[in-house]
């Protein structure tokens, strides 16, 4: 079986702007590898959630991308404050966003859900004040 | 229904995407909360939105939205157009409020199941 693509990201943290950007990268990448709009979706919207979700919370961190032709692997790893309560993060609507990043349109508590509801595997590792490590698989129908 | 219809029911300005009127979209979505918008995946959509950052035209981008329309006359910086132009999206500004804008898209038969009955 040959090796899978690998495609790694650093997400700037400081510039709310420009999250978002690996996602959109990673969406051209799988589209001009061929892959089925419906897995290119599902793939940049859990990846473009993690992404945001390093932005508020992390101060940033590394996107890493593996395609394989029958599954894709996004491993988002950040050294920000971590999650304590991992249950009650992943609960729609719990949020600990402030209401300065509701106000630019995120925060709802959805992106842990959405990011579940999209993959067909996420494991998250967290720990407090050493950060967290998302594992999300999605595989091509 | 094609945008060249949107634009017209919500007296909309075109500001790019001049090129896409003739586009289908089958259903639409109205929120400012850009994690409830990436909760609902339907083809061909159109997004109204009163929040104005690059996150609403790359939300869109992520949907495989067709169009986004901006309510109550507000404008997107350039930074937002060219990010709408490179991927394809028409941006529309609306003078109409947000429920108004929805509610005529609506009756005109635009539905959020993604079929358009007219």
């Amino acid at each position: 079986m040959p090796e899978p693509l690998k495609f790694t990201y650093d997400i700037n943290g400081e510039n709310f702007a420009s999250a978002g950007e690996a996602s959109m990268q990673i969406k051209k990448e799988l589209r001009s590898l061929g892959f089925d709009p419906q897995t290119i979706r599902r793939v940049s919207i859990a990846m473009y959630e993690g992404e945001i979700n390093m932005v508020i919370h992390a101060g940033g961190g590394v996107a890493e991308v593996l395609v394989s032709p029958d599954s894709i692997e996004i491993i988002l790893t950040d050294h920000g404050p971590g999650i304590p309560d991992i249950d009650l993060a992943m609960q729609e609507g719990y949020s600990t966003a402030p209401d300065t990043i509701r106000s630019i349109g995120f925060g709802a508590g959805m992106g842990l859900p959405n990011m579940k509801k999209y993959t067909d595997e996420m494991v998250i590792e967290s720990h407090v004040q050493k950060g967290t490590r998302v594992f999300m698989r999605f595989d091509v129908k | 229904m094609k945008i060249e219809l949107v634009k017209q029911l919500l007296e909309a300005k075109v500001v790019c995407g001049e090129d896409m009127m003739d586009t289908d979209v089958c259903s639409a979505c109205g929120s400012d909360m850009m994690s409830d918008v990436l909760a609902y995946v339907k083809d061909q959509a159109v997004l109204l939105t009163g929040l104005v950052n690059e996150q609403v035209i790359r939300t869109a981008a992520m949907m495989d939205m067709k169009c986004v329309v901006f309510v109550r006359n507000k404008r997107p910086t350039q930074d937002m157009v060219s990010l709408a132009d490179n991927n394809g999206i028409a941006v529309l500004t609306t003078p109409l409020r947000m429920f108004e804008a929805c509610g005529k898209l609506y009756e005109a038969g635009l539905n959020r199941d993604g079929v358009a009955n007219a």
